[in-house]
């Protein structure tokens, strides 16, 4: 796929800073798709190459499917919504006041965090992205739920580009849907700020059509007693990456940067994260969950980094796979670095297969061996998903878990 | 009701049954008795299909149908329970949806309806509450930070929900103070009929006490080398194993 070639051909209906897209073009040029280029080896893309990206070659076209269906299937709230379709903003809410809901097209803003020159994926989001969702909740607002809802119809790749930002004492749940048909890459770049005492909870699905590429990398920032409490459920694409960058700021923030991955088939998914500790007593925890099927293969990288300021620093991790095959595999890369004498920092692994007691156990009370599986699978996600504090948002992981569930050929 | 020929069994290249003759007629409560080692809980697992036991030579049919030829699951469909002797802890699982699984999984096997949570909630608190138990057993995970008592309750409130035909007690008593070791008792007097048949895996007479057998059968090293009455518990009792295994060696 020659992504510059892309660029060179609409560099001058592009919005925005043409100066920072042109160096972004500069950054992905001289560094690739990560795996891409023989010889040249990234340790942050260490289990993940994107080989298969720079091999497929997306033709823009006719309309695979209908957008409206397939927002039809995923299982939404009633709350407002934003909606990306191939990368452009086509809805958004009416009613959402006074949480401002924007599109990126409409003032472009490239925001403060991202990192073009060091992430070849943010690069190319950053040259190529046409539109996005920009929510602002003024200070001491609830702002309650906005689901964001990234959407592709079609082949092609598309780079939304969307902004959060969290006034003082603010608070707000965003919703985040990926979905789509065929075969395309969703690129995604989130900046996101929560500020002093403000509460974001960020709960993602990404359920995209298993011949697509996914890649989301996310940028908060959080201050004073703040909290960014994510959950990230991957279960869609042949290939993901979620890369969240979140970096404590303020005194007494937290990050929770959860996720569950259940994948099948040949799938690959990495969850990649990078905490930064950088002033005192902050909290990050981490629960990653991977349930891996078929040939199908999890990765999990997770850095907590504790500035030499950053002391009375909880930091936690734990990355846990259940294997439901002989050919899966996880591969899992904690790493702590800490400049800090008084921390208290922890991370753990574990790799397992179903428990046979357990399966007999259950077959003897009547319920058939694929019921439960399918019940200790639950049950190992079960952990994961007690993150998600929201009841109803819980309810709707569950579904599409479920229907994840079905469709596997165990 | 339970009819059992010859039955060999071994796990791994060990041989543990050595060929067992035992009929359970419907209606009626047998006791197995016996030193550890003897082969009491391998009976009790092939019995209801644990497939790490080889099954190498006889028959069981059970209700006419040959026993040995089903998965665990359609064993426990057609009316045969094993109490654990160690009941498994399922984290992740409430218990409360775990009965209900269970018991509808059997209903569904059986043409019958399943329940909806309100219905079965209705009937699992009846159970409890008879059993003793606290309704918070209920809604914690199954078996996970229950006492060894609290789990032998649990898996007596399986077999009063699940109605089995024929329940095999894997030594449901040991460790058991008398007030739990009578709810086992009481648990399945509750379902003594002429279409249920108890088989009682037990090292001692206390849980007879309540439980009374009609028939006692000795285990030894993989066979049944005694068969007798009620007396035959209180017999063993008294005089241990060791003239049986001298008469057997």
């Amino acid at each position: 796929m020659n992504f510059l070639q892309r660029y060179e051909t609409l560099v001058g209906s592009l919005a925005g800073d043409s100066a920072l897209r042109a160096a972004a073009a500069d950054a992905f040029r001289s560094a690739g798709l990560p795996g891409a280029t023989q010889g040249r080896r990234s340790e942050a893309w260490k289990y993940t190459s994107l080989r298969p990206l720079a091999e497929a070659n997306f033709q823009r076209g006719t309309a695979l499917a209908d957008a409206a269906a397939i927002l039809a299937r995923l299982p939404l709230l009633s709350a407002p919504r934003a909606v990306c379709v191939n990368g452009i903003a086509t809805e958004l809410p009416e009613a959402a006041r006074p949480v401002t809901v924007a599109r990126f097209a409409d003032a472009p803003d490239f925001g403060t965090l991202t990192w073009p020159d060091r992430e070849p994926m943010v690069a190319l989001n950053t040259m190529l992205t046409e539109d996005g969702v920009s929510i602002d909740v003024p200070a001491g607002v609830d702002g309650a739920t906005v689901q964001l809802v990234n959407i592709a119809t079609t082949s092609g790749d598309f780079h939304p580009r969307h902004t959060i930002r969290l006034g003082e004492g603010a608070r707000l749940t965003v919703l985040e849907y990926a979905a789509g048909a065929g075969t395309y890459l969703q690129n995604t770049v989130v900046e996101i700020h929560v500020a002093d005492g403000a509460h974001l909870t960020h709960v993602r699905v990404q359920d995209e059509a298993t011949t697509a590429f996914h890649i989301s990398t996310t940028y908060a920032e959080v201050a004073t007693n703040a909290t960014y409490d994510s959950f990230t459920l991957n279960l869609g694409a042949r290939l993901s990456r979620t890369e969240i960058h979140a970096n404590l700021v303020g005194t007494g923030a937290i990050a929770h940067l959860n996720a569950a991955q259940l994948l099948s088939g040949t799938q690959h998914a990495d969850f990649t994260s990078v905490v930064g500790h950088l002033v005192p007593n902050g909290t990050s925890c981490q629960t990653v969950k991977n349930v891996l099927a078929g040939r199908s293969r999890g990765v999990f990288q997770g850095r907590i980094e504790v500035a030499r300021a950053a002391q009375k620093t909880d930091g936690y991790q734990m990355n846990q796979a259940l294997l439901l095959s002989p050919d899966a595999e996880i591969d899992s890369k904690p790493e702590l670095e800490i400049f800090a004498d008084d921390v208290k920092c922890s991370h753990g692994a574990t790799i397992g297969e179903l428990d046979a007691e357990q399966i007999f156990y259950l077959r003897s009370r009547g319920v058939p061996e694929f019921e439960a599986r399918s019940l200790l699978v639950r049950a190992f996600l079960a952990e994961a998903l007690d993150a998600v504090t929201d009841e109803t948002i819980r309810e709707r992981l569950n579904t599409v878990i479920e229907a994840w569930w079905q469709r596997q050929p165990l | 009701m339970l009819e059992i020929n010859g039955l060999a069994a071994s796990i791994g290249d060990k041989q543990i049954l050595k060929g067992i003759d035992l009929a359970v007629p419907p209606g009626e409560v047998h006791a197995i008795m016996g030193p550890n080692g003897s082969g009491k809980s391998t009976l009790g697992y092939v019995l209801s299909g644990r497939d790490d036991f080889a099954v190498t030579g006889g028959s069981v049919t059970f209700n006419g149908a040959d026993l040995l030829s089903m998965a665990p699951e359609e064993r426990a469909a057609k009316g045969v329970f094993l109490a654990f002797q160690a009941p498994i802890e399922l984290p992740g699982v409430n218990n409360a949806n775990f009965l209900r699984t269970a018991l509808n999984a059997i209903r569904r096997a059986n043409g019958e309806d399943e329940l909806d949570a309100v219905q079965f909630l209705k009937r699992a608190r009846a159970e409890a509450k008879r059993l003793h138990m606290p309704d918070d057993m209920l809604k914690r995970n199954v078996n996970v930070g229950f006492s060894g008592g609290e789990k032998k309750r649990n898996e007596v409130l399986q077999m009063a929900l699940l109605r089995p035909k024929l329940a095999i007690m894997d030594e449901t008593d040991s460790g058991l103070d008398i007030d739990a070791l009578k709810i086992v008792a009481d648990g399945v007097n509750a379902l003594r009929s002429p279409e249920f048949s108890a088989l009682v895996i037990t090292h001692h007479q206390r849980l007879l006490d309540h439980l009374v057998p009609n028939r006692v059968h000795v285990l030894l090293h993989g066979r049944i080398v005694r068969s007798g009455g009620p007396e035959l518990a209180r017999e063993l009792e008294k005089r241990g194993y060791a003239e049986l295994i001298a008469e057997a060696a």
